[in-house]
Formats: structure tokens, C-alpha cells, sequence
């Protein structure tokens, strides 16, 4: 151990290189999930939040090849509850202010998605 | 405690802290399906009898419906129009039945166009992500988030029948609706005989409209059901469809 100092300052750096993200985005006050808007009071979502918060985005693609693709428009949930696949009809019903949930997290999380340049986000006339 | 019986309790610990969450993010989505009252059709095709449409001249009713009903845009430049639905001078919806001597108020003679749904689609050949392919009920259907914007269905079919934005469609639309999407710069789009709404049981929104004025020019059905309206008129009289002679098949048939 003849280089002892050098090491443990070589670390040293290494970590603070390998962290500055995270402490750039607690100088900027980022560091904390955003704050979302809840849903409509007493509706529970489609399926549990957990599934939803981590595998959304694999239920809306299985959603948008069902109805493009194969013409179906039910999705029967895994409580058994029937629902109209339609991201603006559906989802929006309830988180009625994607500002204030999809676009605010998928900022934060900086996940660029191109759902809004076709589907509307106001709600269902 | 030995090293080995602290490893197991704290891998034991770490599955039963991560586990819980673990397992309801891998649970198994729901399942999908049709909806209950959806239209089935073994091949869905129209009849325009241009007859009873040319009794109501300058009506645009059929195109006005589909295009508020499908968000299709006013564009300020002909040439970036996006049509689904529209009337077409005679002569070149059937340029194989005019000849030098027709008069020009035939030649001129507004005749109602759509996609043509056709058996063997060009546009359907040569699309190379298949963003539009043909179902098994006859449809040439459009699925815009696999279109890349190549153009070759645009070149392909033989009809004109397909747009392409040329710039975002939305900043030109009128009475935007929510019910349906709008496209996006880049993409082609078509008539898709509604499909969203055979999927839920409804007509296509041109053949409610014309029947809502009375004319009744616009005929929609089942060429598989032997007792459809479409069958009878297909089996019936004589029927034009749109450059035979290109083999593609045309399912928008015409009573000229």
C-alpha cells in the first residue's frame, strides 16, 4: 500500500463523477418525484398501480395492436371489469390533465413520447 | 453468527422486501377482445349509385361527415390536401369510358371517390413497414404509428386515393373532434371504411350521412352475406369498378 492517498483519491473523484447527476439534480431542486396529479377521487385505476407505474407503456402498445390492428376494443382487466381501449376515452377519463401526470412524470423520468401529436388530450366530447 | 447462515437471512430478507412489488409488476395484463356488438364481415364493400347522387347536385354531405367525423384537415395549399372522401370529375375517375366525342358536361360530371378496399391492393405490396395491410374481411386498413412516411403507397395506388401530410394536419382542422385521432406531419392517410366504428357495429359515417338526407346513393355491406343490399345490387345489375384492367379488384363498385 504505497499509494494509498492516490487511491482512495482516485476513488474519490470516481465517485463523484459517477454521481454527479444525481447531486446536479438535488442542487436543482429535482431530486424528488414530481408531484402528481391524482386521479378522479374513488376510482381505482384499471389494474393495481404498481403493474401500472412500471408496465403502462407495455399495456398501451398491447392496446394499440389490439385495436388497429385487430379490431378489438375490449379490455377485460384482470379483476374481470370490461373497458374501452382508448387512451383519450379511457385513460383520460379520469387523469384529466396529462400536464399534470403523464407529461409532468415522463418529464421528469425524461422519457420523450409522441402519444399527443395524434391522440387528443382533451377530454371526450 | 456464521457467515453462511447471515448470507441466507439476508438474501431471504432482500426477497421478501423486494418480492412484493417484484411480483405485481411482473403480473400478467388483462386479455383483449372484440367488442360484443362489432359488425362481422367476410368482405365489406360499397355500391355508389352515381344516379341517385347526381340528383343532388353541389351535395358534399358524405364528404363533410367524414371529414369532421375523421379529423381530416382543410389545408391551406392544394397541393397538400388530405382527402378520404371526395367527387372527382368524370373523366378521370373513368377515363377508359370517355371518348373524344362525350360532351363535356359528362367528362365534368362530379363522380364520388374513396379507397377502393381492393382485393389485391397495390399500396398494400409495396408498403414496407406494413402500416397498411388488408384484413381478412377485405379492409385495406392504416395503422399510422408504423407509417414512416415513405410515400410508396402514395405512388402505388392507382387511384389518388391516399394523402400525405405534408405539415402538421392539426393547425387545420376545424372543430377538432376527440373521439378520434388527428395524424401527425409525415404520415399517409386513407378512407378505412370505418373501421372504428364496424369494430363497434356502426356504418360508415358517408352512408349514414347520405341516407340522412334521403338519397341513399351510398350502399355498405357484406359481400359474404348472400342477403345483404350489396349482394343483391353486386349480383343484380351492372356494375362498374374503377381500371379493371389493373387486376387490383375494386370493392367500391358504381351504377353509372
Amino acid at each position: 500500500m504505497y499509494s494509498v492517498g492516490k487511491i482512495i483519491l482516485g476513488l474519490g473523484v470516481f465517485a463523484a463523477a459517477v454521481t454527479a447527476p444525481v447531486w446536479y439534480g438535488l442542487a436543482h431542486g429535482n431530486g424528488s418525484p414530481p408531484e402528481l396529479q391524482h386521479a378522479a377521487e374513488g376510482k381505482d385505476c384499471i389494474e393495481p398501480t404498481a403493474f401500472m407505474r412500471a408496465r403502462h407503456m407495455e399495456l398501451l402498445d398491447s392496446w394499440r395492436d389490439a385495436v388497429v390492428r385487430r379490431g378489438e376494443h375490449v379490455y377485460i382487466a384482470t379483476d374481470g371489469k370490461h373497458h374501452d381501449m382508448s387512451l383519450t376515452g379511457t385513460c383520460l377519463r379520469c387523469h384529466s390533465e396529462p400536464s399534470k401526470f403523464c407529461v409532468r412524470c415522463h418529464d421528469y423520468a425524461g422519457v420523450e413520447v409522441f402519444c399527443w401529436d395524434c391522440h387528443q388530450q382533451k377530454k371526450r366530447s | 453468527m456464521k457467515r453462511r447462515s447471515f448470507l441466507k437471512i439476508a438474501g431471504l430478507g432482500l426477497v421478501g422486501a423486494c418480492g412484493v412489488p417484484v411480483a405485481q409488476a411482473m403480473a400478467r395484463a388483462g386479455s383483449t377482445a372484440p367488442a360484443p356488438n362489432a359488425s362481422n364481415g367476410k368482405r365489406w364493400a360499397m355500391v355508389i349509385d352515381e344516379k341517385k347522387c347526381l340528383t343532388k347536385s353541389g351535395c358534399q354531405a358524405c364528404v363533410l361527415a367524414c371529414h369532421k367525423g375523421h379529423n381530416v384537415p382543410t389545408m391551406s395549399e392544394s397541393r397538400h390536401d388530405v382527402k378520404w372522401i371526395w367527387k372527382e370529375q368524370f373523366v378521370n375517375v373513368f377515363p377508359e369510358r370517355v371518348t373524344p366525342y362525350t360532351p363535356a358536361a359528362m367528362k365534368e360530371r362530379p363522380t364520388l371517390v374513396v379507397c377502393n378496399h381492393c382485393d389485391n391492393p397495390p399500396c398494400v405490396r409495396v408498403c414496407p413497414t406494413q402500416a397498411t395491410w388488408k384484413r381478412p374481411d377485405g379492409l385495406v386498413a392504416m395503422d399510422e404509428h408504423r407509417c414512416i412516411g415513405c410515400r410508396y403507397c402514395v405512388t402505388a395506388c392507382p387511384y389518388g386515393a391516399r394523402s400525405f401530410n405534408w405539415e402538421d394536419p392539426r393547425p387545420h382542422i376545424v372543430g377538432e373532434l376527440t373521439d378520434y385521432p388527428t395524424r401527425t406531419k409525415g404520415v399517409v392517410e386513407k378512407c378505412t371504411f370505418c373501421a372504428e366504428r364496424l369494430a363497434v357495429g356502426k356504418r360508415p359515417l358517408c352512408v349514414e350521412a347520405c341516407e340522412g338526407i334521403g338519397c341513399g346513393a351510398l350502399v355498405f355491406g357484406d359481400l359474404g352475406d348472400p342477403n345483404s343490399a350489396v349482394s343483391a345490387l353486386v349480383r343484380g345489375s351492372e356494375l362498374g369498378r374503377r381500371k379493371p384492367e389493373l387486376g387490383t379488384s375494386p370493392h367500391v363498385f358504381y351504377i353509372l
